[in-house]
């Protein structure tokens, strides 16, 4: 399983990415530079948390049309997995590969701390390792993580099962307490319609070991490697 | 040629900063204040000169990075 990970300036959750890969998958993945126009080939494209370009317009606005993008979104529309991590979910939703913003925080503040999800659908190559209403721990550090999108939006996300965490409590019962921003339905990640790319604001990748205080977010690893070996 | 360019949130998206800059304002002893929200405004140098090829260059600016469309709309004006 070959991967890469973008890096655009300001991005710093690469590296994590990148060890998360190694650690599961046993290869490191290709880093690819923001200004590339060329993509190799690869089973999968991450695009990494971070600050890209200082979160200046909006967060992951500029990212989103750097030259690399024309590319990732040339494969993510040819099929290849795509994995947006934070920041890489606001790149997704302003290139316009996944539906919806991110906008601010309901509270305001930077929310760094560790929350639990509920997997909601296991029927896609990302969370096929985990069970359907399992909740997993994972942490956030985000200051724009309010995933906002208008009504009809949200009854199709809903209605396909695209919706692939929501934020839960720990019991995994929906609190308001327990959704950190503000996210409509407590979204914390999503599909798009041909679910080969996933945007989602929790950091799977700093959960995959007990160096890391536990090994909830390796199932999203793993079920990527059964999911693109098998392919392969 | 110089245009501005302001870039406001839809009516009906929720502004938590504008929220908060009303709490403020307030703070400082300002009564009245109903609703705040917040937008941004660009000033923009153009090379051309013609109104009409700037405007649909600024609109063009304003579609396609200025504001976020999910969210957002903006106006032109040529100053």
């Amino acid at each position: 399983m070959k991967a890469a990970v973008i890096v655009f300036p300001g991005s710093n959750r690469d590296r994590d990415v990148a060890t998360a890969l190694v650690k599961v998958t046993g290869r490191a993945p290709l880093s690819v530079w923001h200004a590339e126009t060329q993509l190799p080939a690869v089973d999968l494209i991450v695009l990494p948390g971070g600050f890209s370009y200082g979160d200046y317009l909006r967060s992951g606005a500029i990212a989103a049309r750097a030259p690399v993008m024309a590319a990732v979104a040339e494969r993510a529309r040819a099929g290849v997995p795509v994995l947006g991590i934070c920041n890489g979910f606001q790149i997704l939703c302003e290139a316009g590969l996944l539906p919806g913003v991110l906008m601010r925080n309901a509270s305001l503040r930077f929310i760094c701390r560790e929350v639990h999800l509920r997997v909601e659908t296991v029927r896609s190559i990302f969370t096929a390792r985990y069970e359907r209403g399992q909740v997993i721990r994972c942490p956030i550090a985000h200051g724009d993580g309010n995933y906002r999108c208008d009504a009809p939006t949200l009854e199709r996300l809903q209605g396909d099962d695209r919706i692939v965490f929501r934020y839960f409590d720990a019991a995994g019962r929906a609190d308001p307490a327990a959704n950190p921003n503000g996210s409509i339905d407590a979204v914390a990640g999503i599909l798009n319609e041909r679910r080969n790319v996933l945007g989602m604001m929790p950091h799977p990748e700093n959960l995959i070991e007990p160096l890391q205080g536990g090994n909830d977010g390796r199932g999203l690893f793993e079920s990527l490697l059964s999911s693109l070996e098998s392919v392969a | 040629m110089k245009a501005r360019i302001t870039v406001t949130l839809k009516s009906g998206v929720l502004d938590p900063q504008g929220k908060a800059i009303e709490g403020a304002l307030a703070s400082l002893g300002f009564a009245g204040v109903g609703s705040v929200r917040q937008g941004k405004m660009f000033e923009i140098e153009l090379a051309e000169t013609d109104p009409d090829k700037a405007e649909a260059a600024l609109k063009s600016m304003g579609e396609r990075l200025l504001a976020n469309t999910v969210i957002e709309d903006f106006r032109v004006e040529l100053t």
